[in-house]
């Protein structure tokens, strides 16, 4: 059923326009490039505060609040323009490993980040300074890193088709 | 003599061994993007910091210092990553528009940043921001991005 929405939405004037197109795809790629330096520069420095490692100095929540904006932002940028490039063959993308591998990790990241804040960061206050940061906090920096850094590598290897079906 | 520098990356072992591969160049160039979104943090938290735009109670001078480290480690990742990739289709690249103001953004943005930013950067000890740091952020990030929609561009030409 999915695949058949994705054949249909292949087939909508927007998606081939957009395949067809030029320009239309280096430009958003190019969009979700430079939001990629954003959302996960802002998100990586969020996940070495969380490990202890960096900004030792600084309350966590005062890093948090000035950084998690620009996140989310980086968030916004990164998801409209990845649907947008989605557009461009969904049925192949739908298809493709990298992509499922990417989703799954992605999923797996936003689940970290949910637990992390309706979990442990409740308690802030008892801990907002402690260096070496609690051992949750430290797990929960770590799986962070680790999810984001396979989304990009999942992202960039979409590209290749070692995979495709022909 | 340049040419003949991109003729000799062409034709060197690491140029052979990674456009030889199938799978070394994808691998290369994740890690070129891993490294992307460290250096992009790095950069991005001083500068939004000299604007004024974040990590308010810090001083700019307390946040470069912090950020420098991760800056210098993440830049010495993409430059030798970059070489690398560069290396496999130097012929290539030389002959890429993309690569070339790539190449360009990227020496104004050492430049800058180690110059005249950090120098800023540096003196920036009070709370607050200043018309100069702006507008020292603003051409950091004018350049840094120079830098990778001409990297991103590469790939398009």
């Amino acid at each position: 059923m999915l695949l058949q929405f994705m054949q249909w939405l292949e087939a909508t004037p927007l998606s081939v326009a957009f395949h067809e197109s030029i320009w239309s795809f280096p430009i958003v790629e190019s969009v979700h490039v430079l939001g990629l330096c954003l959302f996960l520069g802002m998100a990586v420095l969020t996940d070495l505060r969380l490990m202890g490692i960096t900004f030792k100095r600084v309350p966590l929540s005062e890093v948090m609040g000035y950084v998690l904006p620009w996140t989310w932002a980086g968030a916004v940028i990164m998801v409209v323009s990845g649907m947008v490039l989605f557009l461009n063959t969904p049925v192949r993308y739908y298809t493709n490993i990298f992509l499922r591998v990417k989703f799954c990790m992605l999923f797996l990241a936003v689940v970290n980040a949910w637990v992390f804040h309706s979990g442990i960061y409740r308690r802030i206050a008892r801990w907002d300074r402690t260096i070496p940061t609690p051992t949750y906090a430290r797990i929960a920096g770590a799986v962070s890193l680790l999810m984001w850094g396979g989304v990009v590598i999942a992202g960039r290897m979409i590209a290749y088709n070692w995979f495709d079906k022909r | 003599m340049v040419l003949a520098f991109f003729k000799w990356c062409e034709a060197s072992a690491l140029g052979k061994g990674i456009s030889g591969s199938v799978y070394l160049f994808p691998v290369v160039e994740a890690v070129h993007l891993l490294a992307l979104a460290v250096i992009g943090g790095a950069v991005l938290i001083v500068d939004m910091r000299l604007a004024g735009l974040g990590l308010k109670k810090e001083s700019a001078a307390a946040v470069a210092r912090e950020a420098e480290p991760w800056l210098l480690g993440s830049l010495s990742v993409m430059l030798i990553s970059g070489f690398m990739l560069m290396c496999s289709e130097a012929m290539r690249c030389y002959y890429n528009g993309a690569f070339w103001i790539k190449m360009y953004s990227l020496f104004g943005a050492i430049l800058f940043t180690f110059t005249i930013r950090r120098r800023v950067a540096a003196g920036a000890t009070a709370p607050g921001t200043s018309a100069k740091a702006i507008l020292v952020a603003l051409i950091s990030v004018l350049l840094w991005s120079g830098v990778g929609l001409g990297g991103r561009g590469i790939g398009f030409y």
